[in-house]
């Protein structure tokens, strides 16, 4: 019995030990993906101190200095390192709040999808018969339509019963609400579908034979049995979340252009492509390419080492 | 007044081609402390006894009919709040499978403090301390640092004593053990049935053990009964059942028994299989199978293929067999005659 008094106890050790970190130490592109993910959050979190200047300080900002390009190009200004937009405002410091707008939202709305569609999966996957039917053609009307105009359409609601300068005040916790809704069901049929795998094993019947009652039995027996599909898809959604809030930025839905996100900043610089200012579109495209595509590239790797089914079958 | 007093419990599954009775007229009971085995082959019925009892039949299983009392209260129809103060706390559950039957994802220690605090109001270094004094209980080397592992990291034998341990955890008045060694190999087996014998003969526990290892159940029980298709077809005392099985059906499978076979020749085996429940033969569910449904002077026993046979006792036992009572009847009238 040596072996047992020195096996690992605490979580850190556990986490040593386990097969996540083996995998992730041998594979680069997860490495890599999470170095930039890490260094591009790390930037959007700490932009107050990082970036040069306060885009949402108008005494900051000198129209003067409008449009000017980064600094590789000729006629550039060297305080503005990555240029400027067309209101004169500093672009890498832009970029910086930006992302910072992108990500909030991204993982707010990752959250309430999750909340929701956690909640109804279980609902749905254990109680069966009529909560199941009724929750499930609800996700399926949902899914019938896009994601996109679905949250066009609640956006355009809000937009029309509260007022534009309400929804700008509101702009975030707003597109939250909008994309949460709008994309639960992902959600929903993910856990509705493990729950049923779940829900078959005895070890559900031995919970019901202690006499718990189902609210426990679902939520800390059946859900932690289904958490690895639910970080799989978390870091899809997130990724889409992110996208979805650029799309509707783009659509001039989403952020105001005076606190930008990725995508109002893409959607700003749009119009003066033609005119060759093409870096205010670029630039945060870039960012905006390389955050969604480092995200899903983790989200890929984590779905391999959760689920080594399902390609090394 | 027992314990438990199952009364002509009926089961059935509403399947497509309309209902399916699983269990007819199933009667039996428990004293306090005693232990009874159910044996009968795949299909007869057992588990789904087991489950009923617990108002635990998954849909599209329902209860039809009967009633189940446990300690003056009865069990069907009772509210899902009432039954969990039941199940667990008063009657438990082992199941089949250890590898199944623990959740994956919590330790050990924490499904045990689980199923304490749904039913007292206790504190975790209490429950743990509880837990700890089961698993000693269960004899599972080094019980400390068992709380703090998981499932995998123990053997089949080892999940298998966790398991008694967290159905003793609230001192239940009965345990039902749906073939709890079934999963495990031969010699664990026997320590896992001594060790739940043991447990319950000393905390006085009743034990409703399924099985169908005859073996088993001669040496853990003290009463057995018999299942087919659905019905019970024989029960009494454990030893005079195993002695001197009365029912056709009870014969054969103790006939089946390796160690009756003579050695070099093939096993007794009872031919054909059990019908299925949804097309049960008329009369005795058994006479398709039945050697004696011809009597020894050759002539055939009608009975056997329209009525169902009641129970008629004979000794401690009874039967449903006509066979049987027509042997009974016949006994009782020559010495009538005598008289």
């Amino acid at each position: 019995m040596t072996t047992l008094t020195n096996r690992p106890t605490s979580r850190w050790e556990r986490f040593r030990d386990s097969y996540l970190l083996y995998s992730f130490k041998r594979d680069l592109i997860a490495q890599v993906s999470l170095l930039v993910f890490i260094v591009l959050v790390a930037a959007a979190v700490l932009a107050p101190w990082l970036a040069p200047m306060d885009p949402y300080d108008l005494t900051q900002i000198d129209i003067l200095a409008s449009e000017l390009p980064p600094f590789w190009v000729d006629g550039s200004d060297p305080t503005y390192l990555m240029g400027t937009d067309a209101q004169g405002r500093d672009l890498l410091s832009t970029i910086l709040y930006g992302a910072r707008v992108s990500l909030i939202i991204g993982f707010g709305a990752v959250a309430m999808q999750a909340a929701l569609g956690v909640c109804f999966g279980l609902l749905a996957g254990y109680l069966g018969g009529r909560v199941d039917a009724f929750l499930m053609r609800l996700a399926d009307i949902q899914l019938s339509f896009s994601t996109l105009m679905v949250a066009i359409v609640v956006g355009a609601l809000f937009k029309a019963i509260f007022g534009g300068g309400t929804f700008s005040d509101y702009a975030v916790p707003l597109l939250v609400l909008i994309i949460g809704l709008a994309e639960w069901p992902q959600y929903a049929r993910t856990v509705r579908a493990s729950v049923l795998a779940e829900k078959g094993k005895e070890y559900v019947d031995a919970a019901r034979v202690m006499g718990l009652p189902s609210r426990r039995i679902m939520f800390r027996h059946i859900l932690p049995n289904t958490l690895s599909p639910i970080f799989v898809i978390s870091t899809v959604q997130v990724a889409n979340a992110i996208i979805s809030e650029a799309a509707l930025s783009f659509l001039g839905l989403g952020m105001p252009e005076t606190q930008p996100s990725l995508g109002s900043l893409i959607k700003s610089g749009f119009d003066y492509l033609q005119s060759g200012s093409w870096w205010i579109t670029l630039i945060p495209g870039l960012v905006l390419v390389i955050l969604v595509l480092v995200i899903n590239l983790l989200g890929d790797w984590l779905r391999d080492v959760l689920n080594p089914r399902l390609y090394k079958g | 007044m027992s314990l438990l007093d199952v009364n002509h419990l009926d089961v059935r599954f509403a399947l497509r081609g309309g209902d399916v009775r699983a269990l007819r007229d199933v009667c039996f009971s428990l004293d306090r402390g005693e232990r009874l085995g159910i044996v009968g082959e795949s299909g007869a019925g057992k588990s789904v006894a087991a489950f009923s009892l617990l108002n635990l039949i998954a849909k599209p299983g329902y209860i039809a009919g009967g009633s189940i009392r446990f300690d003056d209260q009865e069990l069907i129809g009772l509210s899902d709040r009432k039954l969990r103060k039941v199940r667990g706390h008063r009657m438990s559950m082992i199941f089949q499978d250890p590898m199944m039957t623990l959740n994956p994802v919590l330790t050990i220690g924490e499904q045990m403090l689980e199923c304490l605090k749904a039913h007292r109001r206790i504190s975790s270094r209490e429950a743990r301390s509880i837990s700890l004094n089961k698993l000693q209980q269960v004899q599972i080397p080094s019980p400390e640092a068992r709380l703090d592992q998981y499932p995998h990291e123990l053997s089949g034998g080892m999940r298998q004593r966790v398991i008694i341990a967290i159905a003793l955890l609230l001192d239940p008045d009965i345990i039902i053990a749906d073939e709890p060694t079934t999963a495990l190999d031969v010699t664990i087996q026997a320590e896992i049935m001594a060790l739940l014998l043991e447990l319950c003969e000393k905390h006085n526990v009743g034990l409703i053990l399924i099985t169908h290892d005859l073996g088993v159940v001669s040496q853990v029980t003290q009463r057995m009964l018999v299942m087919y298709a659905g019905r019970v077809i024989e029960q009494g005392p454990t030893r005079e059942i195993i002695n001197d099985p009365q029912h056709p059906y009870t014969q054969g499978l103790i006939n089946a028994l390796p160690q009756m076979a003579t050695p070099g020749s093939r096993l007794n085996q009872i031919p054909g299989s059990m019908p299925s429940l949804s097309n049960l033969p008329s009369g005795c569910a058994f006479h398709p199978r039945c050697t004696f449904v011809e009597r020894a002077d050759g002539s055939r026993r009608q009975a056997c293929h329209d009525q169902v046979p009641e129970f008629v006792t004979s000794g401690n036992c009874q039967a449903a067999c006509h066979m049987v009572a027509e042997m009974i009847e016949s006994e009782r009238i020559p010495a009538e005659e005598q008289d």
